[in-house]
């Protein structure tokens, strides 16, 4: 029998900034990871410890300097824009600490727009997807407001939900839950568990809080671009 | 059930399995999405309405730049028509002549004779074009030419009682003569039909001899032959010195008094595009041995001035058309600066470099072209008002403005091609933004 494939595979993972000039830099130090399908893992780390590059990098929105990473078994080393930004799209669920809500539109159609940018045209499906993404955040009576008029959690809930719209196989959250009080952080993470445990999506957890690690299956910690603890 | 050809906006209570809380808001929903309308429209569309102070400013840079653009074309237009016209009422776009008489020394460049040769111009006679018929039915032929028309011209003298004026007689078949000048529209008094004893004077001549419809003149040719002719019509040239000198008379009538039996001095064409007519003159030129000259050639500094007018109208529209380009980049380069955090989580969420680009170009295009509708508009009223309120003495306007549709359909295409193209640079920024880096901020 053979082992499911990883969600993500990091293979000695180096990345570094000002490459072939006297002040490039290192920032990452050769890191091999694996996060398996239903994952629920902490990422923590100091400021500049190379977490927020590490977690770039398995967003497919930077490429590192050598390595390899694979994202649900697909090997990205090689592919063009296009391609990583399709992978990316169709597998990668963000949820930033500033939201990034798109402000001209309602919280329903935020839900939508991965699916409505990937399918070119809104349709009666995708509508309903995102009807019942929101009513699971429990924000279906603000579907039609506009994301502005929404508090911090409830955007934060929409962010969440849009991340699930193309009901990716990893969700990485990053500090989602840095600026909310501890009520609406405790429901922000609460859903992002709920998603890991009823759909086994991979959920990668950007947090500076060590309770909140606590709360994950596993903590990863990044230190001076080197993973140097796994597990708890 | 949802409306059709919309989604998104279906109703919030009625579906929802959540209970509403008593904060739930109760304002009224945004438009639904249409089914029919791509990705890039919407996110476009939703773009320019969010920053509707900043849109609604630029639409009105576009629209006054355009409806300035809109109004001064067809003013000039209408004042070039103008003038133009007037210019050529009484006159062909094209005469053909007899190439004039020219005299060389007898002993041009003999090798090592030198000879001082004193030469003197010639006398130009009145000769007919030779030919003649043959040139005309020639003429009917080239492109571009409408109406063909041999004619006599040339210098005599009408004597009534002892009063007495130097004209200058026209010889015509008004059949053909009357579709390259329109002298029944000028017929103040009397009939433009002309028989072999009638002659056309203008309302000048007439009222310095003392005649009317109905009474006879004596005319003599520069040769002495005379004939008395009935006057049947009095014109107005819009000249004084046109109707002071101008007569018109039957083709035979002329030649008889010009001693050209059979003949003809002039071939008066006309062509479709009045200002083709020094292309066509110098193709006739070149085909047939006569001498043709346009009335740009005639009329050299009358052109020069409109050609100038048409210059500086187009400089204009230029530097105006520049103006609407530069504020609706600067607009968009302002709008990928302040999207720079959306457009990166665009691209994180799989939204390809192309379609962020066509969300930007879309904007420019739709600032180009709203702005050129309303333009356009404004233009068009500006051009009534203007019409209405700047009158001749008479309170009749001044001249027939023109409200071409093409006008209008250009305008509004080059302004939407003028907001895309202004549009270019900021959507290839924006396009090109590192997600990374846009959405750091």
């Amino acid at each position: 029998m053979t082992a499911a494939r990883p969600v993500v595979q990091l293979r000695d993972v180096r990345k570094s900034y000002s490459v072939g000039l006297p002040n490039e830099t290192e920032v990452l130090h050769g890191i091999t990871l694996d996060l398996q399908r239903g994952d629920f893992c902490a990422l923590m780390g100091p400021s500049g410890s190379g977490k927020s590059t590490l977690l770039n990098i398995i967003g497919l929105l930077d490429r590192p300097t050598s390595g390899t990473v694979a994202i649900s078994g697909a090997q990205t080393l090689g592919l063009d824009d296009a391609a990583l930004t399709q992978l990316r799209g169709h597998s990668i669920g963000f949820v930033f600490q500033y939201h990034h809500l798109l402000t001209a539109f309602t919280a329903l159609e935020n839900v939508m727009m991965p699916v409505l940018g990937n399918a070119g045209f809104p349709n009666a499906e995708m509508t309903a997807r995102a009807a019942e993404l929101l009513d699971r955040v429990g924000l279906t009576p603000w579907r039609d407001q506009l994301v502005g008029k929404l508090s911090g959690g409830q955007e934060q809930r929409v962010a969440v939900a849009r991340a699930l719209a193309m009901k990716p196989a990893l969700i990485l959250a990053d500090e989602p839950t840095g600026n909310l009080d501890t009520e609406s952080a405790d429901a922000v993470f609460a859903l992002l568990r709920e998603v890991n445990t009823t759909e086994g999506t991979t959920v990668l957890f950007v947090t500076h809080n060590p309770l909140m690690a606590e709360r994950c299956d596993r903590t990863i910690d990044v230190i001076d671009g080197r993973v140097v603890t796994r597990g708890r | 059930m949802k409306p059709t050809g919309t989604v998104g906006g279906a109703p919030t209570a009625a579906t929802a399995s959540t209970p509403v809380p008593a904060s739930a808001p109760t304002a009224k929903p945004l438009q639904p999405l249409k089914s029919w309308l791509p990705f890039e429209w919407i996110v476009a569309l939703r773009f320019l309405r969010e920053g509707q102070v900043q849109t609604a400013f630029i639409v009105g840079g576009v629209a006054i730049g355009v409806a300035v653009i809109v109004f001064m074309s067809a003013l000039m237009t209408g004042v070039q028509a103008n003038m133009v016209s007037r210019t050529l009422t009484g006159q062909p776009h094209i005469q053909l002549t007899q190439p004039r008489e020219t005299v060389r020394p007898l002993r041009d460049n003999v090798p090592g004779l030198r000879e001082g040769a004193i030469l003197q111009a010639p006398l130009q006679r009145v000769k007919s074009i030779d030919q003649w018929q043959g040139i005309v039915e020639q003429m009917r032929t080239v492109t571009g030419v409408a109406a063909v028309s041999p004619s006599v011209t040339g210098s005599a003298v009408v004597i009534r009682g002892n009063a007495s004026r130097a004209v200058l007689l026209t010889g015509m078949n008004p059949d053909l003569y009357y579709r390259i000048v329109p002298l029944p529209e000028k017929i103040v008094h009397g009939t433009a039909l002309v028989t072999g004893t009638d002659i056309l004077i203008g309302i000048e001549l007439a009222s310095d001899l003392g005649v009317g419809v109905g009474d006879k003149l004596r005319v003599t040719g520069v040769g002495g032959v005379g004939a008395t002719l009935t006057i049947t019509g009095i014109f107005d040239l819009g000249q004084t010195g046109a109707n002071a000198r101008s007569t018109f008379m039957a083709l035979r009538t002329a030649q008889s008094l010009m001693d050209l039996p059979g003949g003809v001095t002039t071939i008066d064409v006309t062509v479709r595009d009045v200002y083709d007519a020094e292309t066509i003159a110098r193709r006739i030129a070149g085909a047939a041995s006569v001498q043709a000259d346009s009335w740009i050639t005639t009329n050299a500094q009358f052109f020069s001035a409109v050609s100038a007018q048409s210059m500086s109208n187009t400089s204009i529209r230029f530097f105006v058309g520049l103006s609407v380009a530069f504020g609706i980049a600067s607009v968009l380069v302002v709008s990928v600066v302040q999207k720079s955090r959306e457009i990166g989580i665009l691209r994180a969420m799989g939204i390809t470099r192309g379609q962020v680009m066509r969300i930007f170009l879309l904007q420019g295009g739709l600032l180009g072209l709203s702005g050129a509708i309303v333009g356009s508009v404004i233009g068009a009223l500006a051009l009534t008002v203007w019409q209405k309120t700047v009158l001749s003495a008479d309170g009749s306007p001044m001249f027939a403005l023109v409200f071409p549709v093409a006008l209008f359909g250009w305008t509004v295409t080059l302004a939407t091609i003028t907001g895309l193209l202004a549009a270019f640079a900021p959507a290839r920024n924006a396009a090109r933004l590192d997600p990374v880096v846009a959405i750091k901020g």
